[in-house]
């Protein structure tokens, strides 16, 4: 029972691997996708809803509200990933089924990420879900494109990824060497007298360095713009938001063990939070095409992010997971127009939204909401998210870190404005009008959705933040 | 928060802020132009007469807060939802739901293409403006004050004129960037207000004289930006003359008061000694403005711009006068602050009027038309009137309280009245560049452009016109009136400032050269 979400995924991925050996028509598995992944929401919050616990596999996978509460947002993000990338014409018809198995492998990964207790539990999982993303990646179709550049895209992701685990692995063996144990409880007892080993933080670091990588962090970044760029949408999309999730989950657990060692690692991310949000934001200033853009912003977001894993306090990670939740409904949203205008699968270029407001008004709304949130103007999501994780830095002494970040939302506000700008500027002033699909009903619902919980979330945020407090407070002891 | 004055009857002020926004929801159904027009009429109308409401039941004896309302919003943050009014805001609040049916009626042929997604902005705007001078929460304040930007931004944006873009960005970068360290700030209030964001908790506290500068000069970022003060007033003309009437009408009116607020609600009881160390300074700013402002105006062909430029003139004398620290000053102020709401705001009514007829903001092509259209420029000829002071018209007592308060102010000190004097060539500019606009409408030279084809101005335009006029008269001739809403509040502060500074305006003079 405890295990159960995991195994409605396994079995969906063998009733994928069962319809890549047969030629299945792609719109017989996509609808299967649908169904299959809002089975797993619900049982996800099925789980949720009962309070189970527990721990499995003698004590590595562990369940609680917390694990609970990011499994019910991977199963959430990767059901309106399929659906707002229903078309799928990113991918290779032949492939499609394949394409999905390695979806669902990569949603098994993840979900099992973030109930691993053990730093061998953690590594397997992330492995897991890793491997199934470096496939899709390079799994691009797109007749007008170069040939090359998905292929450089899947290369860059497997190479980056590897070196972070690489540095992952090099950390835990530091762990493993200092305290004799993998398991983070275990882990946790020896800690205190390592108090002031310097290889402590050196290891804390390198463990994180393999979530760094996922969240595209400051000095793991380098990935970002180009796969982003290179992956189909839907891969995109999906990369974006389900294994963002799982890394703030994991850097959250781990801030706690680490939490020790709290000062030196507290300068040192903050160091790389200011890098990370001047970096991405003085980036995306330039960019052309939507996606790259977004992959800098998503950047400089990360850096937002850690401010609040580093006051190492509940209601920092409790901001921390509020706030990822808040930048992948943004940019699903985001998403989801892209989705509607690109040709056949194509890129997005900045240009291409051009007059959207008079073609497709829905659409151009939920870019400008969406846009907004990201740049931080309330009452949206973005906001309140960015608010509160400045308070709690503040909280914690880092004053200066504060400003900085406040002059990074006016740096912000810059490329996210001519996005939106372009959205309502006359048709007359574009030299060319990109045709796009008509948003089906789903796409339509879900748009709506997406806007309500942004704003509905961005205005009443307790209802989010309590019970996550809540779950972090059972995810301690 | 014993301060708050809890009016149990039905919450008022709360019904004026959400009512705009539910009104939203049918404009979003797809209605026609025709329905959506008249529909937000009726609901600005309705939130403009239940806005009265306030002045009845307003208490003029008390200082205290009154129509409060609170409730629990966010408790992580232990942020509530607290809002209510006193002296100081009664008189924006009422400005803001009183203006906005005639932004509409200004906006019935002006607007027509899009016309339901115009009207969610009109009362999005209108929900916005008016949460800010009521919100008593620092997050609530700052939540209204940036959601502002964004129907703003679209009004200008989308139904602007041709350099709308340009304009639209830059009046949203200006005051975006200008905000972002006053959220610093709160944060940093919230934290040493044991984590509270209760504005009257914030308030005369003895904070330590370096944070109370830097604060100041958070405070001082955003609100110069909104208000505009001289070296920051640069988006305003871009915005002024891009946006639709109605859009320039809520910026002038409205929007340039927030500024000036900020300054009255938060710098002066927030950061006092930080007040009196950096007033100098302002005060002289203002002048610049004043000045800067009056030439500017004097040289513009372009009528928008020109009566935008006499904007930046005219909020550097409520600066100045809030700066001043005396009571003539600041109720002068809050006068003014009155006055150029509905002065200016008439004005650019006028000039959309005009851009309606002609397609051109032009001086050059607005030449001469006295002859076909008589009534209109007899509107247009008090307006002017008005704006530049002239006795009798609403500007004169408040532009005579704020140099009176400067006045005595020197004297008090014992000093040659620089300050005075420096401000009283602005008062002769404004006459120069008013009455040189009026000569040119109406009369013109020898070369006007053919002008017979023109029609005056319909009822509608009347309707829309004339309660301008109205207030321009009353508050010129019975100011007392309305100096009775502020009489109370505006002793308080200036009371509790000298409490806590011991010495009030006096240190000011002593900084002064």
């Amino acid at each position: 029972m405890l295990f159960l979400p995991e195994l409605t995924v396994m079995a969906a991925g063998l009733v994928f691997f069962g319809l890549s050996l047969i030629a299945s028509k792609p719109e017989v598995v996509r609808n299967i996708s649908y169904a299959f992944y809002a089975i797993l929401s619900l049982i996800c919050l099925g789980t949720l809803y009962l309070h189970s616990t527990g721990d499995l596999f003698s004590g590595v996978f562990r369940v609680d509200m917390f694990s609970q509460l990011c499994k019910l947002a991977i199963a959430l993000s990767a059901l309106v990933v399929v659906v707002i990338c229903g078309s799928h014409e990113g991918i290779r018809r032949l492939f499609f089924p394949e394409y999905q198995l390695f979806q669902a492998v990569a949603v098994l990964g993840l979900m099992m990420l973030v109930s691993s207790v053990d730093l061998l539990a953690i590594f397997v999982a992330l492995e897991l879900s890793s491997f199934a993303v470096y496939i899709m990646v390079p799994l691009r179709f797109d007749q007008d494109w170069k040939i090359s550049i998905h292929i450089e895209a899947g290369i860059k992701y497997l190479l980056f990824g590897i070196i972070a685990t690489g540095f992952m692995l090099f950390g835990m063996s530091y762990i493993y060497g200092l305290t004799g144990s993998t398991h983070i409880a275990d882990i946790a007892k020896h800690l205190p007298t390592l108090l002031h080993e310097p290889v402590l933080v050196i290891a804390a670091l390198m463990v994180m360095a393999g979530f760094f990588y996922k969240l595209a962090f400051f000095p793991f970044h380098f990935w970002v713009p180009d796969v982003y760029e290179g992956a189909s949408n839907e891969t995109t999309a999906f990369i974006t938001a389900a294994p963002k999730i799982a890394a703030v989950a994991l850097l959250i657990r781990l801030a706690m063990l680490f939490h020790i060692g709290g000062d030196t690692i507290a300068v040192i991310l903050s160091i790389c939070a200011v890098l990370s949000m001047f970096y991405g934001n003085l980036s995306a200033l330039v960019q052309k095409d939507m996606k790259r853009m977004l992959a800098f912003s998503g950047i400089a977001h990360a850096g937002f992010v850690m401010l609040g894993v580093l006051t190492f306090q509940t209601m920092g990670y409790a901001t921390a997971a509020y706030y990822i939740f808040g930048y992948i409904l943004m940019l699903l949203a985001c998403f989801l127009v892209i989705c509607c205008i690109a040709k056949s699968g194509g890129n997005v270029a900045i240009s291409d939204f051009t007059g959207l407001y008079q073609r497709a008004p829905l659409l151009a709304i939920t870019l400008l909401i969406a846009l907004f949130s990201l740049a931080g103007i309330p009452p949206f999501i973005g906001f309140t998210g960015k608010f509160m994780l400045l308070v709690s830095a503040f909280k914690e002494g880092h004053h200066i870190l504060v400003t900085l970040a406040a002059i990074n939302t006016a740096i912000g506000i810059y490329y996210y404005l001519s996005v939106v700008r372009l959205t309502f500027c006359t048709a007359d002033e574009s030299q060319e009008q990109v045709s796009i699909t008509k948003p089906s009903f789903f796409m339509r619902v879900i748009a709506l959705v997406l806007l309500f919980a942004i704003v509905y979330f961005g205005v009443l945020p307790h209802h989010f933040l309590d019970l996550m407090q809540e779950a972090l407070k059972v995810a301690t002891l | 928060m014993e301060q708050l004055l809890i009016h149990t009857e039905a919450p008022v002020l709360s019904i004026l802020i959400f009512l705009p926004l539910l009104a939203v929801i049918p404009l979003l159904c797809g209605v026609n132009d025709r329905f959506a027009r008249t529909w937000t009429l009726i609901i600005t109308s309705i939130v403009a007469l239940y806005s009265l409401q306030l002045l009845f039941g307003f208490d003029t004896t008390t200082t205290a807060f009154q129509f409060c309302e609170k409730h629990p919003w966010i408790t992580a943050l232990k942020a509530n939802y607290v809002i209510g009014l006193d002296g100081i805001s009664i008189l924006l609040v009422l400005l803001t739901t009183l203006i906005m049916p005639f932004c509409v009626l200004a906006s019935w042929t002006y607007i027509n293409k899009r016309v339901p997604a115009f009207m969610v902005c009109l009362l999005v705007m209108e929900s916005a403006m008016i949460g800010v001078f009521v919100a008593l929460d620092f997050l609530l304040f700052y939540v209204f004050w940036e959601a502002m930007l964004i129907p703003m931004y679209l009004i200008i944006g989308i139904w602007g004129g041709p350099r709308k873009i340009y304009a639209s960005i830059k009046f949203f970068l200006y005051t975006l960037a200008g905000s972002v360290l006053l959220l610093v700030a709160i944060i940093w209030l919230f934290v040493q207000n044991k984590y509270s964001f209760y504005i009257p908790d914030m308030m005369w506290q003895g904070y330590s004289f370096t944070a109370q500068i830097l604060v100041f000069l958070a405070f001082f970022l955003a609100f110069a930006i909104k208000v505009p003060m001289f070296p920051f007033h640069t988006w305003l003309p871009a915005a002024h003359v891009e946006a639709p009437t109605a859009g320039s009408v809520i910026l002038a009116s409205v929007l340039l008061k927030m500024g000036t607020y900020g300054f009255l609600r938060f710098a002066l009881p927030i950061t006092p000694e930080a007040t009196l160390y950096l007033a100098p300074a302002i005060l002289w700013l203002s002048v610049a403005g004043i000045i800067y402002g009056g030439f500017t105006a004097l040289a513009q062909s372009d009528m928008k711009k020109l009566i935008a430029y006499s904007s930046v003139g005219h909020m550097g004398f409520v600066t100045l006068g809030i700066f001043i620290l005396n009571r003539q000053g600041i109720e002068g102020s809050i006068l003014q602050m009155i006055n150029h709401g509905v002065t200016t705001g008439a004005l650019f009514l006028c000039v959309g009027m005009i851009y309606e007829r002609t397609h051109s903001r032009e001086l050059r092509s607005a030449t001469g038309i006295g002859k076909y259209m008589p009534f209109y420029v007899t509107f247009l000829t008090f307006f002017s009137l008005s704006s530049f002071a002239f006795p009798g018209t609403n500007s004169f007592v408040g532009e005579f309280m704020i140099l009176a308060g400067t006045f005595s102010f020197d004297v008090v000190h014992g000093k040659f009245p620089y300050l005075a004097l420096a401000a009283i060539p602005g008062a002769v500019l404004a006459a120069a560049y008013m009455l040189r606009m009026l000569q040119k409408i109406i009369w013109g030279g020898t070369d006007n452009p053919d002008q017979s084809w023109l029609k005056d101005i319909n009822k509608r335009e009347i309707i829309t016109l004339a309660p301008f006029l109205l207030f321009v008269f009353w508050i010129g001739l019975a100011p007392q009136h309305f100096l009775d809403l502020m009489d109370a509040s505006v002793a308080n502060l200036l009371s509790q400032f000298a409490a806590y500074g011991g010495h009030g305006a006096t240190a000011v003079g002593q900084l002064l050269p």
